[in-house]
């Protein structure tokens, strides 16, 4: 065969995979989750005895992709972005939790939550400006954040309003929590570059700002920055995704997710907070009462079954693994709990190492579905002791329309025919 | 021999600056001074109180124009809302089932507008306004929310002086509040 009889050949056989592959998804997108794999595989010319399309002729050659992409079978594992938002410019688009394993989020799944859209920032003009209660004002370039002593570790972020206390409540994982996300990040702990420019006494906040179009502001407590706050320039190994901040962002590990300050290009050292619209406008959480509280910066202990989750349909009847992720703003995940019975007994589920501070958990309970209608839900206890509350003992202290910092119980409903469910909904 | 030699001179040298970086506070001489200049043209954050307010005044009536021109079409003729917030109005419903958080009803601070909106608006074009235009822009609201008179003209001194209807709404996190075990 001459090299263009066999180049043609391939260029055939991947045509005709694509094609085949392209009807399979048409045919088998919609079955998310735990039933999707055999459907995608009609008309089962490549099961046994036969051997399949794909061992027939080469693969795709070397650099047909120079930045790797997901299979063309997940092409449906994509950010959760609703279709009816007012607009898109201040927005917030989800994990899909349900569909992944693991604590690492991929980076091009990682929840987004922007307020003046994503900037496009070229790095040699991008500079971080430190000023304020400091001996020394400085200005670094990216070259120079690079070049401080860096770090590396695992955290989430979460979003503070994930999700609301009020109906309707999500359909799916993602739906109900998707706007958290974890990664191993890459910097320079914000204490190394405070100490470059010095504090000076009485400096009490640093008030951060983006270089986005929002020009978002937050104040951050010293002593948060003093403790385990970094300036990340890496997310999983990778510079920062645009949507993650890049070139810079700020990482408050624990804090709700708007105060790590994306596209991060000014630290202003303070006596007292900026009280900016993005700390009191918004961010603040409404109470029965009329008043708010402001500065409500932890995210409490939280959990959620991913597997199965709402929207997903189990097939057979037997052995069925629980799985989910539990994370909390206060430190390490000590114990997660699994009821099967709609709350009237828990059991301790096996937390996957490594158990990380301030990261997600993942937990996994051995469980047998015996074919009739059950409730299903996990709560998270952290290394304070909290324990995840209910829906109910939250609305019982904020009421309904606190908004933020919704952290309860999220409990699934499997009927005889295996449709998982919100049993809240 | 020659290049060994070298490795052992560059290891005393890694031992040694660390040593004079502890003397000089940890620095590692990173980065550069930045200016007043460059801090002045960057650093536009407005204290509770009003401080950093620029010179320059503006009138409701300005304010009217230019809210017309360049915020209207999201956040509604008078302020009531669309793709934008709602601005105006609210105020009483805080603690009733359906409270309306505007800038009349719950934001604390008057100085707090001066800054989001020359910081972050019109969405479309940021920074784009004349201080004079924010400040007539801020008037403009605030007389909307009857917080100012309808012949307002505000500058640093009288935006930085309104006290906000809900100037005292806000309380301290006292979070773990779901005492369930």
């Amino acid at each position: 065969m001459s090299e263009r009889t066999r180049g043609k050949r391939v260029r055939e056989a991947s045509r005709r995979h694509f094609l085949q592959t392209s009807a399979a998804l048409a045919s088998g997108s919609a079955l998310a989750g735990l039933a999707g794999t055999n459907a995608l595989a009609e008309p089962n010319n490549n099961l046994p005895p036969n051997v399949p399309e794909w061992m027939k002729a080469p693969g795709d050659p070397m650099g047909s992709q120079p930045y790797g992409a997901p299979s063309v079978h997940e092409r449906g594992v994509v950010k959760n972005i609703s279709k009816t938002l007012q607009q898109y410019i201040s927005a917030s688009g989800r994990t899909p939790l349900q569909e992944l394993d693991g604590i690492i989020t991929p980076n091009g799944l990682f929840y987004e939550r922007h307020h003046g859209g994503v900037p496009t920032i070229d790095p040699a003009e991008h500079r971080l400006m430190l000023h304020g209660m400091v001996d020394r004002p400085l200005l670094f370039t990216m070259e120079d954040i690079r070049r401080f002593p860096s770090q590396s570790r695992i955290h989430f972020i979460e979003c503070s309003g994930n999700p609301v206390y009020t109906k309707p409540y999500g359909k799916t994982a993602s739906d109900l929590v998707g706007l958290v996300s974890c990664a191993e990040w890459t910097g320079v702990p914000l204490k190394t570059v405070l100490d470059e420019a010095g504090l000076r006494a009485g400096a009490k906040w640093i008030v951060a700002e983006g270089a986005d179009a929002a020009a978002l502001t937050r104040s951050i407590p010293i002593e948060k920055c003093l403790d385990d706050a970094m300036l990340v320039y890496s997310q999983n190994g990778e510079r920062l995704r645009p949507q993650q901040g890049y070139p810079l962002r700020l990482l408050l590990p624990g804090f709700e997710g708007n105060m790590n300050v994306k596209w991060l290009r000014r630290l202003k050292v303070v006596a007292e907070p900026a009280y900016s619209r993005e700390e009191t406008s918004k961010y603040t959480d409404p109470l029965p009462d009329g008043t708010a509280r402001e500065f409500s910066f932890y995210m409490e202990a939280k959990s959620i079954i991913t597997r199965p989750s709402g929207g997903q349909r189990l097939t057979t009847k037997g052995f069925c693994e629980i799985s989910g992720l539990a994370w909390s703003g206060h430190g390490t995940i000590k114990r997660v709990e699994v009821s099967v019975d709609g709350g009237n007994s828990w059991r301790d589920a096996e937390l996957q190492e490594p158990v990380l501070t301030r990261a997600l958990t993942r937990f996994r309970y051995p469980w047998h579905w015996d074919g009739t209608q059950a409730v299903i839900q996990s709560r998270a206890i952290d290394e304070t002791g909290y324990v995840q509350p209910t829906l109910a003992e939250l609305v019982a202290v904020r009421g309904l329309n606190s908004f933020y910092h919704n952290n309860a119980i999220w409990p699934w409903r499997i009927d005889a025919s295996g449709e998982v469910s919100n049993a809240q909904a | 021999m020659r290049r060994r030699n070298f490795g052992v001179a560059l290891l005393a040298a890694a031992i040694v600056i660390p040593g004079a970086a502890t003397q000089a506070a940890e620095r590692y001489g990173i980065g550069r001074a930045a200016t007043p200049a460059e801090i002045a043209g960057w650093d536009i954050d407005i204290g509770r109180d009003g401080a950093n307010l620029p010179p320059g005044s503006g009138s409701v009536a300005r304010g009217r124009i230019v809210f017309g021109e360049q915020c209207a079409s999201c956040h509604g003729d008078s302020g009531q809302g669309g793709v934008g917030d709602r601005l105006v109005g609210g105020q009483g419903t805080l603690a009733s089932p359906k409270p309306i958080r505007t800038i009349g009803s719950y934001w604390p601070y008057a100085s707090t507008l001066f800054d989001y909106v020359r910081r972050a608006m019109p969405q479309n074009a940021p920074q784009s306004l004349s201080n004079e235009d924010v400040y007539a822009v801020s008037a403009y609201l605030l007389s909307l929310n009857g917080i100012v008179p309808d012949n307002a003209v505000l500058d640093a001194r009288s935006l930085g002086a309104i006290k906000m209807p809900n100037r005292d709404g806000f309380v301290a996190d006292p979070r773990p509040d779901v005492h369930n075990h």
